[in-house]
């Protein structure tokens, strides 16, 4: 166990996999010499050299297509996006060949490509994007967005055993910015399975990414009005943990969706969907969203911190849950849960 | 620029040089007659109302589907597309199961989940196409690319049609090959139209094959009714890859002899085009070359049609038997589980 940061985290699980597994090799744009732009792949290419470490020319089609191949015929690549943004351009060989291949042609395609997403660096429109729930969509792919050191390096560990595409988007603020204990030895955390960042009994924050950190700071804030905020972090979206997020607005009744991605059809129309059609009896509260705007992201730092949610925000979406609507519980009435009972 | 034409093979020598013996020439002959068969009975099912959706034939290029899968060794791996039944054929897919798929069948490749050409056997070292053109160019790189880190002797063969080499999948897919000098080639099927869309509206040079300089590697044309010289190209660019010599394209000229597609019956593509190369029927020619090269006798060519005409019957008979697929098995199979990964390619 050693404190580190998010970056190292996730640098720490790739090169302990490629030690591990011949058959791990990341391809990208400068992962060589240079260490990808965010430095993640620094000195793997003096470790495992040129051919298990490869630079690729700026083709992000060639890549993702590069590693479905050499998934079909046994590898397990890595790929890196420079910036998440990029993955626009290689859209067709994620949704069109790997995420569709094992569902009509039985062939599995077990490829990982990590994706440097998220704003708060005035990045501007290309480089900033969140892009989760464009590819959440898309039936045969995975999506992870971890938000912890820990997470990161077990999601990291997982996505490459899993036989299937799996996107991981590691989020650009917290590279340097969040430590936290990591196990040195080999781990995995399962996809799919939501973490309670923080536990409380009045009102549920789903979120994921760097937002965990933004609801954690607002939870603080409302400490001092004696509201308890429960922080489910979703670990992935793509299969996300109804289950636990039905569990949580059971528990509190109020439940703030919260993304950094645009809201409409943001992924947290999903998760808001999901909450009326299964627990709408257990709310006492209209679910509340908080996202992005519906623009692009923009360069300028007062539009940047327009654009993306903020504490304050949060804290004023969390107020307006626990004061403006009272519990059934409170008022001491049944809930209509109860009364069926 | 001009690139290197391919010779025709005219005599029995150059094939033995070439590596294939007379049982060899009877087996290509054998693979055109299945894949055209194949074509054409499947033509009438979907008539007859019993194929789904959509229905394409490679007429005209069996040739060049059978040549280049012939030339290929049984570890290499491919991405053949709408007009290369012929590889499936000669890498050795039972045809019930092709009419399976065409019928959209449990027995059929994608057990239904897909229809017509899109499917393949990777046990037999194919992957399935998808419709999106040239997807599957720079996914056959990828093939490569696994070859060249793990250092094994093995190539991957790429297929596309002239019109999609239109599209960025095949520059970013030969840029990477060239610069890695990946084991791989590139066959493109030159068949003149893409859907309506003649050559001249399609590229502004002269031989497709031309652009393989500007990626590092050498371009050959080859007429693609001529399956022995398909074959001899195909072999050579084959074992130079698998050599380290790196990519070869390979562009292989014949007419696409049908519409795109059922539905389309070409009548943009001038009637006399139609009649040049119909007198270059690449079966026709190789038929006849057979007769006169290697001595093809009537009894053995009798033996071979009838054998072809009661593979197909049988094949179809057996395809109808297959059940439909149970709507209940709708969404299995969208994720795949770890076990699958314990296939041999795959450990
Ligand atoms: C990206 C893409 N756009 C459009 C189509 C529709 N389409 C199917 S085949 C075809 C023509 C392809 O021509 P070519 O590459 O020459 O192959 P051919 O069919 O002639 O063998 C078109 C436009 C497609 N399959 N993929
Ligand atoms: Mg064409």
């Amino acid at each position: 166990m050693a404190e580190k940061t998010y970056l190292q985290a996730i640098s720490d699980a790739l090169r302990q996999e490629m030690r591990r597994d011949q058959r791990v090799f990341v391809i990208g744009e400068d992962v060589g010499v240079y260490g990808g732009a965010f430095k993640v792949t620094l000195g793997f290419q003096e470790e495992f050299g040129p051919w298990r470490v490869i630079d690729s020319p700026l083709s992000e089609t060639a890549i993702v297509a590069g590693c479905t191949g050499a998934a079909i015929v046994g590898m397990r690549p890595v790929a890196e996006m420079q910036f998440a943004d990029f993955v626009s351009c290689a859209w067709d060989h994620l949704t069109t060949v790997a995420a569709k291949q094992r569902y009509r042609a039985g062939t599995p395609v077990p490829i990982v490509v990590r994706l440097p997403s998220g704003g708060g660096f005035s990045g501007g429109p290309f480089h900033s994007q969140n892009p989760e729930s464009s590819f959440a969509h898309i039936a045969g792919l995975k999506c992870v967005c971890p938000a912890t050191p820990e997470d990161a390096k077990g999601l990291l560990i997982a996505a490459i055993e899993d036989p299937n595409p799996v996107l991981f988007f590691e989020h650009k603020h917290l590279y340097r910015r969040i430590k936290g204990e990591v196990p040195d030895e080999r781990y995995t955390v399962p996809i799919g399975k939501a973490r309670t960042h923080r536990a409380g009994e009045d009102v549920t924050v789903v979120t994921w990414g760097a937002m965990v950190y933004t609801a954690d700071e607002a939870a603080k804030q409302l400490e001092a009005d004696d509201v308890s905020v429960e922080i489910v972090d979703l670990r992935s979206v793509m299969p996300w943990d109804k289950g636990a997020v039905l569990e949580s607005v059971r528990k509190t009744s109020k439940v703030l969706v919260l993304h950094e991605d645009t809201r409409t059809g943001g992924f947290g129309a999903e998760i808001a969907a999901t909450i009326a059609e299964e627990a709408f009896e257990d709310l006492d509260a209209p679910i509340k969203r908080i996202a992005a705007p519906d623009t692009p992201v923009p360069f300028s730092p007062p539009l940047e911190k327009a654009f993306i949610p903020q504490v304050d925000d949060v804290a004023a979406g969390l107020r307006e849950l626990a004061q403006n609507y009272m519990n059934c519980l409170d008022l001491a009435l049944p809930s209509p849960r109860t009364q069926d009972a | 620029m001009a690139v290197r034409e391919a010779e025709p093979i005219t005599s029995l020598r150059e094939v033995k040089e070439a590596g294939l013996d007379r049982e060899d020439l009877l087996d290509i002959y054998r693979h055109m007659l299945v894949t055209r068969g194949i074509e054409e009975r499947g033509h009438i099912l979907y008539k007859q109302g019993k194929i789904p959706g959509s229905f394409y034939t490679g007429r005209g290029n069996e040739a060049s589907a059978v040549g280049v899968a012939t030339a290929m060794g049984p570890d290499d791996w491919g991405t053949p597309l709408h007009r290369d039944m012929g590889v499936h054929v000669t890498r050795g897919v039972e045809p019930w199961r092709i009419f399976a798929q065409y019928m959209g069948r449990v027995d059929g490749p994608t057990k239904g989940k897909d229809g017509n050409v899109h499917m393949a056997d990777s046990n037999l070292g194919l992957i399935a196409m998808v419709s999106h053109l040239p997807a599957m160019l720079p996914v056959a790189v990828g093939c490569a690319l696994a070859f060249r880190i793990r250092n094994e002797r093995r190539v991957a063969v790429a297929w596309f049609g002239e019109g999609a080499a239109a599209r960025g999948d095949t520059h970013e897919g030969m840029n990477l090959a060239g610069v890695r000098r990946l084991p791989v080639v590139f066959v493109c099927d030159n068949n003149q139209w893409a859907y309506s869309t003649p050559t001249y509206l399609g590229y502004g040079i002269e031989h497709l094959a031309d652009r393989a300089a500007a990626y590092g590697f050498e371009g050959v044309v080859v007429d693609g009714t001529d399956v022995l010289a398909v074959y001899r190209e195909a072999k050579r660019a084959i074992e130079k890859a698998r050599e380290g010599g790196g990519p070869t394209l390979i562009e292989s000229l014949t007419l696409r002899m049908e519409g795109h597609a059922v539905h389309d019956d070409a009548f943009y593509v001038p009637r006399e085009l139609f009649e040049e190369w119909a007198r270059k029927d690449p079966i026709e020619r190789y038929r006849t070359w057979l007769r006169e090269n290697a001595d093809m006798s009537d009894e053995e060519e009798d033996e071979l049609t009838g054998g072809v005409k009661k593979l197909l019957n049988d094949a179809i008979r057996r395809a109808e038997e297959s059940p439909l697929p149970d709507p209940d098995t709708l969404a299995h199979g969208v994720y795949a589980t770890p076990e699958e990964l314990d296939t041999p390619h795959h450990k």
